[in-house]
């Protein structure tokens, strides 16, 4: 199984090569950039629009339910929420949502076209496929991702002041005291390294997995569940390593 | 043309070409023929180097395909054209956008010129005016058309189809037949067909190449096959006994 694994890393990594080589046509590269920006970028925006609103309500909540009746002031969920939002939950969140619509996405299109000999065809054209079909997503993504997480961010921020200040926990003035308070700038870099490596992570994974693929749609299927797994796994651990090499 | 010289491909254990050796000519329509598990696709897809050769070379004129480097290959795809069994056309795009991609992606044409090429070829198959249509809107037998016509559009020097008429009614078949044969005489394109259709092999068959268990075993021409002793020739070509009775009565027997 480990040899496996290691196997699977080896070819990616080797992959990679072919991924990012000098595009036969810049202008037909440009165009699948454009429309990768937006089925990932606005394709995604209403789902991490409401996840984030509900992110930012639930962890306002719950902190106020931790922190009622001790001597913390109110004040302090605006800038916990922030912080939360910023260094955690924006980026791994975001992108572990992501990494299922887009990341399954990504897998099933390639991987169909290789059962469909769309690959074939391609590579008998002369076209470095490896590049023209990976290559424009992982760079939409690594262009977009950082500004969907971002968006959320705010958006999650917005979410915990709807569901603190018209229900009366806190007031407006606490709540943007506490946004205001401590702010650290090198948080926001954080929030944007996690955003870039997890963007990589969620397409590169799903495109090795659709790429690869052999067999019919039980195999499409289950490379398409494999390569969100995996991506998810990977999400995490890169969350885990970030954060020691970050905040050392 | 185009030459293989003692191509032998394992996969594991299993030897399925045992070194076989060919000529494919240019002008003319190049069979390969053979019962299923023949080995017919595996030589295809090593002739077009989507898979390496165990041993044995492959010759595109003079140039050797296994020595090529990378920008070389690139060339010389671009000479080649490819007709796939299920078409491979890109479902998101509409005839005319799979027609015109490898002229987006390789030439420097403009619009105009692509699209007047575009014309020209959709004229050549027979579909003009289908241009905006998307491949799942049009028959099989059309999609067969826009893949020659996407196959064609860069004027290539050698040509390849596999089983260009599976799933196609008869009549139809031999529309296609006619169609990839009057392109391959006229442009002088060393066309090689992959197919087990004997309709095929009796009216294009210009030069055949018979596989048997990965082994050549009978090379010739259409007019050759009926009077060939060969026996794994007449098992496969006249292999329902209607058309063993056919054939007797046809030489009087």
């Amino acid at each position: 199984m480990i040899s496996s694994y290691l196997e699977h890393l080896g070819r990616f990594v080797l992959w990679q090569r072919n991924v990012y080589s000098k595009p036969e046509n810049w202008r037909m590269y440009y165009k699948e950039f454009v429309r990768q920006l937006y089925d990932i970028g606005i394709g995604s925006l209403p789902i991490i629009a409401l996840i984030s609103v509900f992110l930012g309500a639930v962890t306002v909540i719950q902190f106020y339910y931790q922190m009622e009746g001790t001597l913390i002031p109110p004040y302090y969920i605006g800038y916990i929420v922030r912080d939360m939002t910023i260094i955690e939950l924006a980026p791994t969140f975001t992108c572990l949502v992501l990494a299922g619509k887009v990341g399954s996405n990504i897998a099933s299109e390639i991987g169909g076209m290789r059962q469909k000999e769309h690959i074939d065809a391609m590579e008998i054209m002369g076209v470095n496929t490896s590049a023209y079909l990976v290559m424009p997503k992982v760079l939409a993504a690594l262009f977009i991702i950082p500004m969907l997480v971002c968006l959320s961010a705010l958006i999650s921020i917005m979410g915990g002041y709807l569901a603190s200040v018209p229900t009366g926990l806190f007031t407006s003035a606490e709540y943007i005291l506490g946004l205001r308070s401590f702010f650290i700038p090198y948080n926001v870099f954080m929030m944007f390294v996690k955003a870039v490596v997890f963007a990589f992570i969620l397409t590169s994974v799903p495109a090795y997995q659709g790429y690869f693929v052999k067999g019919g749609s039980i195999e499409l299927g289950a490379a398409s569940t494999r390569a969100v797994v995996f991506s998810d796994i990977l999400i995490l651990l890169a969350d885990y390593l970030i954060a020691l090499v970050l905040t050392a | 043309m185009i030459r293989i010289k003692d191509i032998r491909k394992s996969f594991g254990d299993v030897e399925v070409l045992k070194g076989i050796d060919f000529e494919f000519e240019a002008g003319k329509n190049n069979l390969i023929i053979g019962k299923s598990g023949a080995g017919k696709t595996v030589l295809l897809k090593i002739l077009i180097g989507l898979f390496q050769p165990t041993s044995g070379s492959v010759w595109y004129d003079q140039l050797q395909l296994g020595d090529l480097d990378k920008n070389q290959l690139k060339e010389l795809r671009m000479q080649i054209g490819m007709l796939f069994q299920g078409n491979a056309l890109f479902d998101s795009m509409n005839v005319e956008e799979n027609i015109r991609f490898p002229m987006d992606m390789f030439t420097s044409m403009t619009a105009k010129e692509k699209k007047d090429r575009v014309n020209l070829c959709l004229e050549r198959v027979g579909l003009e005016g289908s241009n905006l249509k998307y491949p799942s809107e049009i028959s099989g037998g059309m999609q067969k058309r826009v893949g020659i016509a996407r196959a064609i559009v860069l004027r290539p020097k050698y040509l390849f189809c596999d089983e260009p008429n599976s799933g196609l009614d008869p009549k139809t078949a031999i529309t296609i037949d006619e169609l990839i044969s009057t392109i391959t005489i006229d442009n002088h394109i060393t066309t090689v067909i992959n197919t087990h259709d004997m309709n095929s092999v009796m009216e294009i068959g210009d030069n055949i190449c018979l596989l048997n268990q990965g082994k050549l075993a009978w090379k010739g021409g259409k007019e050759e096959v009926i009077d060939s002793e060969n026996e794994i020739l007449q098992d496969f070509i006249f292999a329902s006994p209607f058309l063993k009775k056919l054939k007797a009565r046809a030489l009087g027997v």
